[in-house]
């Protein structure tokens, strides 16, 4: 059952782009929805077209810029938001006061859809980048202190117990045991929490920007230019894909001490 | 002289659980561990074994009584004493090595130095190349052997164990057993060695103590065990001296056993 399956998967995405090429390209077929025949492309966009977009942004190297804010963005937005929940839920968690004096408040404010800010934080940080990291972090934050918080909670407390016998003080339990617990519990949420650092970017440069890739598909959403929207979207979805690529790189690194599913070794 | 442990009229109460009445565990324990001695601590099962052996820890305080290390009554944490659990205790983040010198490291002892006693210790717990896994890349019983060298590397004078080995499979566990007593024969500690498997406890002992079964529970027999060291935990339970210990010692468990046993039926019934 060791069959490469990644031929399969190239072909499966080479025959949807065909596909899609095929029933939206002006005259190639007789119009079965639309009297008009330039409707179908008008809406759904012309793969040829994208990717003559993708090619010249890359040709010319207008996108490197788009690309490097968004990436600094999610970047930003992705540490400032992971060091922020890490802070607050080994509080929390050690705190069982402050937990529940601002546990409703948490609550609330996870529940809250926090695209919402958006244009405030566009108010308070300018139309910068900084208004980007502002809304990736909101939703870092709450993916990385709820982790955090239930791996202080969850930590064994023989473990615990052990490291106190062994003579490890309070700070230094907090160093050599809730520490490594919780952030094995932040590095676990890795995949999700960059991909919420992406969207923040990506929705924030929509909503108003100068800059970055998803400036660049609103622009071209205002011209109804639909091919470049689909580019830019295209464009993302490789980058978001390179980035999840690298932090499962970085994840295995990070949490090799973990059993896994059948790599015990029992000698 | 005085005792490495002695337990005076200690008895733990532990606060209801909703609505329930108050539980007392432990009543109206005296007894003593001498310097250099081996003492295992048998009964039926849940009977307090364990909240005996925290209080000598020093991680659960008794409702009343006074425990006293070394003659000094106890405040806090028994740092004069090393403690292995009956469940995992190691940290699964950290490597075999890193494990077994983070007591050192929680004393300022770093780097090559904690690393040599470490590589020293692990050899001589047959662990010599397995510094780098990771806990969850060993078996049980290595397990075991990387918490009794994360022990035994600080050197306490005092050894507190819970039902160490009762997670081992029985030859593994008499291999563990014999090599606890060639590292204690070597360096005399006083131990306190919790059980409810008496053979194990008659094997290894200088002296058994025997509890009754809970709640409110306490020594009802003390039975000095004077076979001959070293011992071969294997071998020695075949000698006629030991069947004959263990019976006078079954003979006073007996009623207990089966007391504790009703016990947890009608626990689990009602």
């Amino acid at each position: 059952m060791k069959r490469r399956l990644w031929p399969a998967q190239l072909a499966l995405l080479a025959a949807i782009f065909v596909a899609w090429q095929i029933l939206t390209q002006p005259g190639l077929l007789p119009p079965f929805v639309w009297e008009n025949p330039d409707r179908a492309a008008f809406f759904f966009g012309e793969p040829v077209k994208m990717f003559q977009a993708i090619w010249a942004w890359f040709a010319d190297g207008t996108i490197y810029r788009h690309l490097w804010v968004t990436l600094e963005e999610t970047v930003l937005a992705f540490l400032i938001g992971s060091l922020a929940g890490l802070a607050m839920g080994l509080w929390l968690g050690l705190s069982p006061a402050a937990s529940a004096l601002l546990d409703p408040y948490i609550t609330a404010m996870n529940a809250m859809p926090r695209v919402v800010l958006a244009p405030i934080f566009m108010v308070w940080f300018g139309l910068g980048i900084w208004s980007k990291v502002a809304l990736g972090v909101t939703l870092v934050f709450f993916i990385v202190f709820f982790n955090v918080y239930q791996g202080v909670k969850e930590v064994s407390p023989v473990v615990l117990n052990n490291a106190v016998m062994l003579g490890a003080r309070r700070k230094q339990l907090l160093r050599y045991v809730y520490l490594p617990s919780a952030t094995s519990w932040l590095f676990s949420s890795l995949h999700t929490s960059v991909g919420m650092a992406f969207v923040g970017a990506v929705v924030g440069e929509y909503l108003g920007s100068a800059s970055g890739v998803g400036y660049l598909i609103q622009q071209a959403e205002g011209a109804f230019d639909i091919n470049t929207v689909f580019a830019g979207i295209l464009v993302l979805t490789a980058f978001a894909l390179v980035l999840d690529f690298a932090v499962g790189r970085a994840e295995r690194r990070l949490l090799q001490w973990r059993p896994g599913q059948s790599e015990t070794e029992q000698l | 002289m005085p005792s490495a442990v002695s337990f005076e009229n200690i008895a733990c109460t532990f606060a209801a659980r909703a609505g329930g009445p108050a539980y007392t565990a432990v009543k109206d324990v005296t007894l003593a561990v001498g310097e250099g001695e081996f003492v295992s601590v048998v009964g039926p099962t849940g009977c307090g074994k364990s909240t005996l052996l925290n209080v000598a820890a020093g991680l659960l305080r008794p409702s009343s009584g006074t425990l006293r290390i070394f003659g000094e009554p106890l405040a806090g944490i028994n740092r004069r004493a090393g403690y292995m659990f009956q469940a995992e205790g190691l940290m699964p983040w950290r490597s075999a090595l890193a494990n077994v010198t983070a007591g050192l490291e929680f004393r300022g002892v770093g780097g090559d130095e904690a690393r040599r006693r470490g590589e020293e210790w692990l050899e001589r717990v047959g662990l010599a190349g397995f510094g780098d896994r990771f806990p969850h890349q060993l078996s049980g019983g290595m397990r075991k052997r990387v918490a009794l060298a994360q022990m035994l590397i600080l050197d306490p004078p005092i050894l507190l164990m819970d039902e160490p080995f009762s997670a081992l499979d029985v030859q593994t566990r008499s291999l563990m057993e014999n090599e606890l007593l060639e590292l204690w024969s070597a360096n005399r500690k006083s131990v306190v060695f919790i059980t409810h498997d008496l053979e194990e406890a008659i094997s290894l002992s200088d002296r058994v103590i025997v509890l009754s079964a809970g709640p409110a529970t306490r020594p009802i027999g003390d039975f000095p065990i004077a076979l001959p060291r070293p011992r071969d935990v294997a071998e020695i339970r075949l000698v006629p001296e030991f069947i004959a210990l263990h019976d006078r010692i079954w003979h006073s468990m007996k009623d207990e056993v089966l007391k504790g046993y009703a016990q947890t039926r009608n626990r689990v019934a009602g």
